[in-house]
């Protein structure tokens, strides 16, 4: 009660720290996503560097999200485009190796009847490897979102907007219905975007006639 | 007669593992090719030297006096149909648009096209049109196979290779699907290039015959010439089953 007693009370500080958090975590996203799927498509033709590539991005995956901020402050300063990069950068290990993973799965007899039947790389690639390999990407890239939106609480204590505000405010007033406040619009933000993603995969399974 | 498969002193490797052992083999316009073989007799990658899907080690391949090694492969192949065991469809598309694949691969087709070509199509390999709509996952094995073949003549290729096409559909689809293929060869004067490991089925379509064994083509002839003159005991026990 007394959360939704505070939310009312400063909606407006509520709305404009999730209109920011929004705003932080398309971007992310977006880089991501590109990045992520750019790098997936091309270390699937080349099998040696996979390996390299998924190995470097695992790495980057394990270090602390909060350590990997402070590390990003002497070269980026604070604030939105910080967090923007760190975002970016934890996005990309599920987006990558599901791109990866979903292509270098596609069934290779498929692949060879394309190329004999007069198919060049790049109509393979569009035509046949990325459409078949999209329940496997968009999959990952469901779980980069979340993961995007989640983190994009902790941005805040390197001075960039979003809902951690609330939370890190709350935190350091020692009001913690403030501080559950934050946490609830950002759950209800993460889950509200996977439902309208469940929503695109099936679009794209009918499409496809997968489903 | 007019050569337009011409193979010369061919050989073809996986590794350390010959397949393919100085094969020659010239085949006429219009000609109806049977090879027959046990499994891993080479016969599978004496087909795919003719598209270019396997580059031989050594010796040429002319398709329509072309030599393969500086020509141009992914236009090559868009004049050379191409069906395989179990069709192989795109899953992700419909019959429609599996069936419209090849012409589509060189200039988009529009709607209203992709749609004639398909209902002429299906009416050739004897599909209701209704079909057209489809994903391959609603087909049965044979409806799969027939949807295979108009695929792979939908841009109306002069030369058509199939591997074992009918290989898992069962005996009745299988005698239609005979039949159409050989009306439908002698309606467009193809020249087939037909798999199988089932000698009926090869004295039934075949023109002629080849039989593989070990990487090298052991014996070629018509079918009263194989029945009449088999080689040897290999031949002869291949065509009394």
């Amino acid at each position: 009660m007394e959360i939704l007693q505070i939310l009312w009370e400063r909606r407006d500080f509520f709305l404009t720290c999730l209109l920011e958090h929004i705003r932080i975590s398309f971007t992310a996203v977006a880089c991501a996503g590109a990045l992520g799927i750019l790098i997936g498509v091309v270390i699937s033709r080349h099998k040696k560097a996979a390996g390299i590539v998924l190995g470097i991005i695992n790495v980057i995956y394990t270090i602390p999200s909060i350590s990997l901020l402070g590390f990003l402050i002497p070269l980026t300063g604070i604030g939105n485009k910080t967090a923007v990069i760190a975002l970016t950068v934890y996005g990309l290990l599920p987006i990558v190796r599901n791109t990866y993973t979903g292509l270098v799965n596609v069934d290779a007899s498929i692949l060879e009847v394309a190329e004999g039947l007069g198919a060049d790389k790049r109509q393979i690639l569009s035509g046949i490897r990325l459409p078949l390999a999209l329940p496997v990407i968009i999959s990952g890239f469901r779980n980069m979102v979340v993961m995007i939106i989640a983190m994009g609480g902790i941005a805040s204590f390197i001075g960039a907007g979003g809902l951690g505000a609330a939370i890190y405010r709350g935190i350091t007033t020692y009001n913690m219905t403030l501080t559950a406040a934050g946490s609830l619009l950002i759950a209800l933000f993460a889950l509200f975007s996977d439902w309208l993603l469940s929503k695109a995969e099936k679009a794209a399974g009918r499409r496809y006639g997968i489903e | 007669m007019n050569k337009v498969i011409e193979i010369r002193n061919c050989t073809a490797a996986y590794g350390e593992n010959k397949v393919l052992d100085r094969v020659s083999l010239q085949i006429g316009k219009g000609e109806f090719v049977v090879i027959i073989g046990p499994s891993g007799c080479g016969k599978t990658t004496l087909l795919k030297m003719i598209n270019g899907l396997v580059i031989p080690l050594e010796g040429e391949v002319k398709v329509k006096g072309e030599s393969l090694a500086d020509c141009n492969l992914v236009a090559m192949r868009r004049h050379v149909g191409y069906a395989v065991q179990g069709a192989k469809l795109f899953p992700h598309m419909t019959v429609e648009e599996n069936i419209c694949y090849v012409p589509g691969l060189k200039k988009k087709m529009t709607q209203e096209n992709k749609k004639e070509l398909a209902r002429q199509m299906l009416e050739l390999v004897q599909l209701p049109k209704e079909l057209a709509a489809r994903f391959p996952r609603q087909l049965s094995g044979g409806q799969k196979q027939r949807v295979g073949i108009a695929r792979a003549i939908a841009a109306k290729p002069d030369i058509l290779l199939m591997d074992e096409p009918f290989g898992a559909v069962d005996e009745i689809t299988r005698k239609g699907l005979q039949e159409e293929l050989i009306a439908l060869q002698k309606k467009t004067g193809m020249t087939v290039v037909f798999i199988t490991h089932d000698i009926g089925e090869a004295f039934k379509l075949g023109s002629r015959i080849l039989v593989m064994k070990d990487g090298v083509i052991w014996q070629e002839g018509t079918r009263e010439e194989l029945l009449g003159k088999p080689r040897d005991e290999f031949v002869k026990k291949l065509i009394d089953r």
